[in-house]
């Protein structure tokens, strides 16, 4: 039940593109899966982990027009377990460590208020695969958004020490942003084709939730000049060999095994 | 030997399909979710389209197995399941009948929403307890047993139910 045709024509800009997509979804689905069993209460256990399915369901669909477009018989499980750390295409937001409950929480409102104007704005993508998932992924990056903003505003508003946490959580994921809005050659290309969302149009409404949130919840902007980047063009965080490690060894190590 | 069965019509596939239920809340059907999406016969050959409630939705597969299932047992096998994305399933599209099950069975109902892009949160609802009929709810908890729902508690009666989000 994979979307689109077999006889979808090869575009290689529209591929790497929905494999940026694809990437930060999979590999944010993966980190929230690390809270299983592992959350303060029952319900966050619960909260995470239908984040991380949905987020996951994105990433399948765009995984699979990823191979269709790029034309090399590649499916969304080779995309997925078949791949090395320097072919995988996440933003470091996306793939950053999970820290403590706070900095989960801080990097998913950091995410989501991404998220939503993103999928707005690819739900007209040119490619009507891309703007099929984000129709859907936008109403659901909504209630990510309300969920991380609530308890963000909770532990910042809360007490000395969730205060603190909350800000110093919010200052180790913060340098990564910067990298969502970049622009390369690609997105010049697949903007001007009306593939891809604009960066410079998502900015303003990222900075403008993210402002009223942090505001709310007493907490500072964190002011660090250092802007990493990397994660477009293969060079990835420390940590993310251990997360493929974790993700791919089973379909590595026992290839076609089923259950 | 016995003859091939003839081939079916759109309208007898559909009668068949009006059985299929979610795998999930067995008292309300695909069609009354809103999740069948067409039928089309051409010569043998049945075309079924469905489409997910949320992107992760685990359920899908089951749902397609069960619609040959069920379309299997009238002798028709030459079954195709597409699935689509666009547009965009809601719950705006789920029948009254069955937004009466799910209250009936002890799911708050989605509630009904304007038209329009989804841009800010929505406020929180306020919900009927499908048990009590008591209007002093309150959400526990925004994520819940499915995608699809939340978890909620009813302070007159005291019993927690599930809410079908509107969506």
């Amino acid at each position: 039940m994979s979307p689109g045709g077999t006889d979808t024509a090869v575009d290689l800009d529209a591929s790497a593109y929905a494999l940026r997509l694809g990437d930060d979804a999979l590999v944010l689905g993966q980190r929230l899966c690390e809270w299983a069993a592992r959350s303060p209460e029952l319900e966050e256990d619960v909260a995470l982990l239908n984040i991380a399915l949905d987020l996951l369901g994105a990433a399948r669909l765009l995984l699979s027009r990823a191979g269709e477009l790029e034309g090399a018989g590649r499916d969304e499980d080779d995309l997925a377990f078949l791949r090395n750390e320097p072919e995988f295409r996440c933003g470091l937001l996306f793939e950053a460590a999970n820290g403590d409950f706070g900095q989960t929480l801080a990097r998913q409102l950091l995410v989501s208020a991404y998220q939503v104007p993103l999928w707005h704005a690819l739900g007209s993508s040119t490619d009507e695969v891309i703007a099929g998932v984000a129709g859907k992924a936008v109403k659901e990056a909504v209630y990510h958004l309300d969920h991380a903003r609530s308890w963000v505003v909770r532990l910042g508003d809360g007490t000395d020490e969730s205060h603190r946490r909350v800000q110093a959580g919010l200052e180790e994921v913060w340098p990564y942003t910067s990298e969502l809005f970049e622009r390369d050659a690609l997105l010049d290309r697949l903007v001007a084709r009306g593939v891809a969302a604009d960066p410079d149009l998502l900015l303003p409404v990222w900075e403008a939730t993210v402002g009223e949130v942090l505001a709310e919840a007493t907490l500072e902007v964190p002011q660090t000049t250092w802007r990493p980047t990397g994660g477009r063009s293969g060079r990835h965080l420390t940590g993310f060999g251990y997360l493929l490690a974790e993700m791919q060894h089973l379909h590595r190590s026992h290839p076609g095994a089923t259950w | 030997m016995t003859a091939p069965p003839a081939p079916p019509t759109a309208a007898q596939v559909r009668t068949v399909l009006a059985e299929v239920t979610d795998p999930e809340i067995p008292v309300i059907t695909i069609d009354e979710l809103g999740i069948l999406r067409g039928v089309d016969v051409q010569g043998g050959h049945v075309v079924v389209t469905i489409t997910p409630t949320y992107s992760g939705c685990p359920a899908m597969q089951e749902i397609e197995a069960d619609v040959r299932s069920a379309l299997s047992g009238r002798g028709w096998d030459d079954v195709e399941v597409r699935s689509v994305l666009s547009p965009a399933w809601t719950t705006d599209w789920m029948s009254d009948a069955g937004r009466e099950k799910l209250r009936a069975y002890g799911i708050a109902p989605p509630e009904r929403r304007p038209a329009g892009p989804v841009l800010v949160a929505l406020g929180r609802p306020r919900l009927v307890c499908p048990q009590c009929g008591s209007a002093d709810t309150e959400e526990l908890t925004r994520f819940a047993s499915t995608s699809c729902k939340s978890l909620w508690r009813c302070r007159s009666c005291r019993e927690p139910f599930d809410h079908f989000k509107a969506h």
